[in-house]
């Protein structure tokens, strides 16, 4: 049994979100890993932006800030270059990160900063009313788009990945705890690290779409999960609508806030 | 030799916080062992002696409402 409640504000329960909405679930497996790296509460500053999982961090415990649409990771990124020593999350969703704020994305992972993202993917603006976002599949229904999305969708982790970010890992919420510990992994590593987690919206998402109930879009994510090593042996059709899920990247680079201290000790010293 | 069968048999003990539950039925589609059920639009704990303590339901639970304590622990 997993004591939540020493991380929480339980004076804002119960959680905003809709009846079956796979945030919450993220937010206890979040809880875990942070408990199983024994981080103290005021070791954490969570930053988030504006969208359903942007509501994260009023829940938590922790220092939180919430901040303006797109904008997490610039919030995010002075705060590490100012206080290093905090871990750093940031909560984002899929319009919040890769729309709105889509130049900050591609930035701070390219300047391999060291926040930990943990970016809830649900195809969908579900706060705003269900309009499409940059990862709403093609002939997907949205309020924008009434006979479906006729546009190409970004691979958020490739994304990324194509960046320059040094870890970069996606799982959903069918799998509580291997999200866990690619968030612990996502912590412990220096540097830009991206989990993608497929988080399922049943309100403005599945129910236009009618992918059925909040048990039906998880159990979804169970028969369409490939792990990555086995997705090297399909074939592009093979992997067609399905969700490769793993430890996408786990590379070596120097990271922003290392390399600024280079300078400040180098300056220092002339 | 004589614990193993005993250790297989693990028992759990779920309660749900009923205030915040919102009747998604995670938790009950996804128990394997058919303890809860939906009740009035909330999870019910029905079956409390099937509980094999897997957890499954705890960390599906979107709303904190699960608590599954492993008996005589």
């Amino acid at each position: 049994m997993f004591n939540y409640d020493q991380y929480l504000r339980l004076d804002k329960f119960p959680l905003i979100w809709c009846s079956g909405c796979g945030d919450g679930i993220v937010l206890k497996s979040l809880l875990r890993a942070v408990h199983k790296l024994g981080l103290q509460k005021d070791q954490i500053c969570m930053v988030s932006g504006i969208g359903c999982s942007s509501r994260l961090p009023g829940y938590v415990d922790f220092n939180t800030l919430h901040t303006t649409h797109g904008r997490a990771l610039t919030f995010a990124t002075g705060i590490k270059m100012a206080r290093p020593e905090l871990t750093v999350l940031v909560i984002t969703g899929d319009g919040d990160a890769t729309a709105i704020g889509g130049n900050h994305y591609i930035h701070a992972a390219r300047r391999n900063i060291d926040l930990t993202v943990l970016l809830f993917n649900n195809h969908i603006y579900g706060m705003t009313g269900g309009q499409v976002s940059p990862t709403t599949a093609k002939g997907k229904k949205a309020s924008t788009a009434p006979y479906g999305s006729f546009e190409n969708t970004f691979n958020i982790s490739g994304l990324a990945q194509a960046a320059g970010a040094s870890f970069v890992a996606r799982s959903g919420v069918y799998n509580p705890v291997q999200l866990e510990n690619y968030i612990v992994k996502a912590i412990q590593k220096k540097g830009f690290s991206l989990v993608e987690i497929m988080s399922p919206c049943p309100t403005a998402y599945g129910r236009r779409n009618r992918e059925g109930t909040p048990v039906d879009m998880i159990a979804w994510q169970k028969e369409n999960s490939v792990p990555v090593a086995k997705a090297g042996q399909l074939t592009p059709e093979e992997l067609e609508g399905k969700l490769i899920t793993g430890i996408l990247v786990d590379i070596e680079r120097s990271e922003c806030r290392a390399e600024y201290q280079k300078l400040i000790d180098r300056l220092a010293q002339s | 030799m004589s614990q193993e069968p005993a250790a297989k048999k693990k028992k759990g003990h779920v309660t749900v916080r009923e205030a915040w539950c919102k009747g998604c039925a995670i938790c009950v589609e996804f128990c394997p062992e058919q303890v809860l059920v939906m009740e009035r639009g909330k999870a019910t704990v029905a079956y409390p002696d099937r509980c094999t303590a897997c957890n499954l339901c705890e960390l599906r639970c979107p709303d904190f409402c699960i608590t599954v304590s492993v008996k005589g622990e």
